[in-house]
């Protein structure tokens, strides 16, 4: 596959990595270069610098031809607009926003935005080692909607999406938390050779 | 009216007094204690200090009961997501969003903000038009971005002044179609004579550009 990730702190960085060694072909994003230092010497992706947030920077990066487009800089906002334009206006076929805010998290799933908000995951990891219920906040969520307009750029064309749950930020929408948003699309490692 | 306004930088400053001003309702929201302290002191408390984007706060500010939102702040993606988050959580009909970069113009559009404002387009354009046109002004864009809407201004020197539309050559898949004069814009007929000064309006596919400029402006094309 195809991957662009935007913010290459702890999580990016790690990411990129593993999909990397996966045999995938990444490219990493981060508006400072010094991030990049977080990567590793065998890291063989490609790292860019620039504004996520800028069209012509993620054209680019190929977002254009990706597969899998994921968010993860610090600023929420950052980070949906950044999904937004990757996958409505460039066709990435799968987005995944990093919204530390589960009100906006859930909001934006509704949009068709594949949403992780660390406050519901880091929550319900607490609850659940001390064995205490979910606590209803949305953590990571599978789009559960589209865009009003958006249809032309669906998500994953031809998969089934796995919807978790038909109220976003019930109860059950946690349950999802520990799983991919998605396990309809394994990934292969093998498949794909790098490109460099 | 109830207007909420998010973003307390000059502009949100300077609309949310002008509200006021006008006899509406109006809350602001500016994430920045101090600068919100500060607009706050002057205009009282209407000044609600918590971040617009936050899901939460928009609730607490009533977006759910305003009219209009507009988000005015300094950064595109904020505007944005203030934007959609009315729209589509809180079901606010009307929203209103600065943009900074031209450029997300498009993006915005698509995402349903209903108005968009972006000073950089305003004044790019203001300097276009003020600055003597030697060159054909491109008014807009239309279709699939095949035709364009051009105008020329006629000055000394360009071969159509003195003529009309019918003894010109003007390119297939091209229509000159009115005429500014004087401020009155009226159609243009082929045996309208054309003068110095007059603003000619055409529509013309973008390959006839090159022709166009020729026969209106006269010269060499100095910008494609």
């Amino acid at each position: 596959m195809n991957i662009v990730i935007v913010g290459c702190g702890r999580v990016g960085a790690a990411l990129a990595e593993t999909f990397d060694r996966g045999g995938h072909r990444v490219v990493i994003l981060d508006i400072s270069t010094r991030a990049f230092d977080r990567l590793s010497g065998s890291f063989g992706g490609e790292a860019v610098r620039g504004d996520g947030t800028d069209e012509d920077v993620l054209r680019r990066a190929g977002a254009e031809d990706a597969d899998l487009f994921i968010a993860l800089t610090e600023g929420d906002n950052r980070n949906i607009m950044a999904t937004q334009l990757a996958g409505e206006a460039l066709g990435a076929r799968r987005v995944i926003a990093k919204i530390n805010d589960p009100v906006r998290a859930t909001a934006y799933a509704e949009l068709g935005i594949a949403t992780l908000c660390r406050t519901g995951l880091m929550i319900d990891a607490i609850n659940a080692y001390l064995g205490d219920p979910p606590s209803g906040l949305a953590g990571m969520s599978a789009p559960t909607g589209h865009h009003p307009g958006g249809e032309h750029h669906p998500q994953a064309p031809g998969e089934p999406v796995e919807v978790s749950s038909a109220t976003p930020g019930s109860a059950d929408a946690p349950a999802a938390a520990g799983a991919p948003a998605s396990p309809a699309e394994p990934m292969p490692s093998s498949t794909l050779s790098r490109e460099a | 009216m109830f207007v909420l306004v998010v973003g307390g930088g000059k502009v949100g400053y300077y609309l949310t007094k002008e509200l006021i001003e006008a006899g509406h309702e109006v809350a602001l929201m500016e994430k920045d204690r101090a600068r919100a302290d500060q607009i706050a002191d002057e205009i009282g408390s209407i000044v609600i200090a918590h971040d617009g984007c936050e899901g939460k706060y928009l609730a607490e500010a009533g977006s759910n009961r305003a009219d209009v939102v507009a988000a005015v702040t300094g950064d595109d993606e904020d505007n944005l997501v203030i934007c959609q988050m009315a729209k589509h959580h809180f079901d606010v009909p009307r929203t209103i969003a600065r943009v900074n970069n031209p450029k997300n113009e498009e993006l915005f559009r698509h995402l349903g903000v209903d108005e968009l404002i972006s000073p950089t387009r305003m004044i790019l354009a203001s300097i276009e038009q003020d600055i003597p046109v030697h060159e054909l002004l491109h008014l807009a864009a239309l279709g699939e971005n095949e035709l364009e809407l051009i105008e020329a201004h006629l000055q000394d020197g360009s071969p159509a002044v003195g003529r009309a539309p019918r003894d010109l050559d003007i390119p297939d898949g091209c229509s000159l179609f009115a005429v500014i004069r004087d401020g009155v814009a009226s159609p243009l007929r082929p045996d309208t004579v054309l003068a110095v000064g007059d603003k000619v309006i055409a529509i013309g596919r973008t390959e006839c550009e090159e022709m166009l400029h020729e026969q209106l402006i006269g010269g060499e094309t100095v910008r494609g």
